[in-house]
């Protein structure tokens, strides 16, 4: 069962490929623009310094990404980050980065956690594809086209190498798939994810974000996938994932098998909201992998 | 907008019916201009429905909302002091809540200075402080990425004196306060009429999410000549008591012990409390009054 919740979260970027549509910029806020239609959002940092673009949606719609990014700006691209590994958020890497330029002369770098290189790696993924630029700390920060830029790692969540991108200045929050508003989190066991790693990313987000004026508006987030959103609609995401995590780990206690949480249906009430019948990552994986996250080593 | 179609008896909030004309959906939209006019300071009737309305609802009311299985569970885990987590503290009523709370709201016309025409409705909502924008110079509704707000986007057309309004992009919340839930897939149809210096307000509310069927609530608000006392609601969220600011009161299921107050109280089957849409029709009576016979009462 555990290879199909591996089977369903790799299909689940396949799926997001599939239902792409038109690649199109919408401006969020100050500095930060973002790129819907390319399986996975895409942000786009752009300033006198150049061009920052977090994640380049799947490798069908490189082109048209990188056309969308040109409509924008005819400034350099400069850097590239990964919030994580799968092809959905990666796929377009390479041609993105070959179409940039560092101000050493090289394409693009791609900036990402070491897990995401390694994990990519072990794909054989082309090379050119690759993360090369990578760290292993919590995080990282730099300064770019005039705003202070962070990148935080939340270790084992949807992934083991998700970062989330924080544009100081422009008060714009890129989480990548630690939170979406399409569907139920994806915790890819086989990546290092993991229930709790998500709700402590989750948490981190609501750290981040200031509401303007009350719960609306002021940070915008961008998330991996689905609208614009703010802190109100994170918080509405967090509760999810907490009270589902919470209600698999008291049947847990309870001594109670996965069949018999499956048979309490946890994430019920929210399975009209999250449980898109078009998408592979359904309600009962989601609580699978939860379950998997949750049970004693001794269990498994 | 969508076509609206309005059937010949509709229930309307709690326990009451009203007849609606549907001749009034079936005249062509007018132009905004030698309208009915409808700015000015309105405050609300709130003898109707005031149980529900100005001290809120007891526990456990799911009367009169037609409300699904999901949405039955989500109430049924909902602690109501949820609303001492700091990022909850400042949430709003939603569009389809709040002209249900003690709401004082003022209209005003935007118009277009060199034809007069009205661009657009501007409503300040006393409650929470929160404004809103009815377009009615035929601009489309944002596209499916775009932010959700507390008020949503609204666009509307005049049938007649009637202005209707159908608004979407609207945030996550409640229909009441005990935990019934509100999806962030809700779309909202008002039609505003005016009576003198009476404003009828009907509310058409489908949730895909959390309604079996749509949600018809009416308000009355009465025209204030000597202006208004709008509230000023600077919220500003504080930890109050030390906890983990992380954690999230809610109900395991079966564990919520006020989910049968208002049933109690009032001496009704919960069965009919909770029973949804099919307990808002006349044809439930000959059921109601066989579960109070069980109950022990009279049936009448």
């Amino acid at each position: 069962m555990r290879g199909s919740l591996v089977a369903a979260a790799a299909l689940l970027s396949s799926v997001a490929v599939a239902q792409t549509g038109i690649v199109q910029s919408v401006h969020v806020q100050g500095n930060v623009w973002m790129i819907v239609g390319a399986a996975s959002n895409i942000a786009v940092q752009i300033g006198n310094d150049g061009i920052l673009v977090v994640d380049t949606g799947g490798s069908e719609t490189a082109d048209e990404v990188l056309a969308a990014i040109r409509a924008l700006s005819d400034k350099p691209i400069r850097w590239i980050v990964n919030t994580q590994a799968h092809s959905d958020h990666t796929g377009g890497n390479e041609t993105i980065s070959q179409a940039g330029e560092t101000v050493n002369g090289n394409p693009a770098a791609i900036v990402a956690h070491e897990n995401v290189l390694a994990r990519m790696s072990a794909e054989d993924r082309p090379t050119t594809e690759w993360p090369l630029n990578t760290f292993f700390e919590s995080g990282r920060d730099f300064y770019f086209n005039g705003e202070a830029v962070f990148l935080y790692h939340v270790p084992s969540a949807h992934t083991d190498g998700d970062i989330m991108v924080y544009f100081r200045g422009s008060d714009v929050l890129v989480t990548g798939d630690i939170f979406v508003t399409t569907h139920f989190p994806v915790v890819d066991l086989e990546y290092g994810g993991g229930i709790d790693g998500f709700v402590d990313g989750l948490n981190l987000a609501l750290d981040i974000t200031v509401p303007a004026f009350q719960q609306e508006g002021g940070t915008y987030v961008i998330p991996g996938h689905g609208r614009i959103s703010d802190e109100a609609d994170v918080l509405s995401y967090r509760d999810m994932t907490y009270f589902i995590r919470e209600r698999v780990q008291h049947f847990i206690d309870g001594g109670m098998s996965l069949a018999g949480v499956q048979s309490e249906r946890p994430a019920f009430d929210y399975e009209p909201r999250y449980s898109d019948e078009e998408l592979p990552w359904t309600s009962e994986m989601f609580v699978e992998s939860v379950y998997r996250s949750l049970e004693p080593a001794s269990s498994r | 907008m969508p076509k609206i179609k309005v059937s010949d008896t509709i229930f309307v909030s709690g326990t009451k019916f009203l007849l609606l004309s549907v001749l009034a959906f079936a005249l062509p939209a007018a132009s905004a201009v030698a309208q009915i006019n409808i700015s000015g300071e309105w405050a609300g009737a709130s003898h109707e429905d005031f149980d529900d309305r100005v001290p809120g609802d007891v526990q456990g009311d799911f009367t009169g909302v037609p409300v699904n299985d999901a949405a039955r569970r989500y109430a049924e885990a909902f602690d109501v002091t949820r609303v001492a987590v700091l990022e909850h503290q400042c949430q709003p009523y939603n569009l389809a809540h709040i002209y249900r709370g003690p709401n004082q709201f003022r209209i005003w016309e935007e118009k277009n200075p060199a034809n007069q025409e009205i661009i657009a409705y501007r409503i300040f909502n006393g409650t929470y402080m929160q404004p809103r924008t009815i377009w009615m110079d035929g601009r489309e509704h944002p596209p499916e990425y775009a932010p959700h707000t507390h008020m949503g986007f609204s666009t509307g057309q005049w049938h007649g004196d009637i202005l209707t309004v159908y608004s979407t992009h609207i945030k996550k919340e409640y229909y009441r306060r005990s935990g019934i839930p509100s999806s962030d897939r809700t779309t909202v149809t008002e039609h505003f009429i005016r009576h003198g210096n009476l404003l009828s307000h009907v509310m058409i509310i489908n949730d895909p999410d959390y309604l079996s069927e749509p949600y018809v609530l009416s308000q009355e608000f009465t025209l204030m000549e000597r202006g208004n006392q709008n509230w000023l609601y600077n919220c500003e969220y504080v930890m109050e008591v030390p906890m983990n600011k992380n954690e999230v009161p809610f109900y395991l299921p079966g564990d919520a012990p006020f989910i049968e107050d208002y049933s109690k109280l009032f001496g009704l089957p919960f069965e009919a409390v909770i029973g949804g849409a099919e307990t808002t029709y006349p044809e439930y009576q000959p059921r109601l009054e066989e579960l109070i016979r069980e109950l022990g009462g009279q049936g009448e």
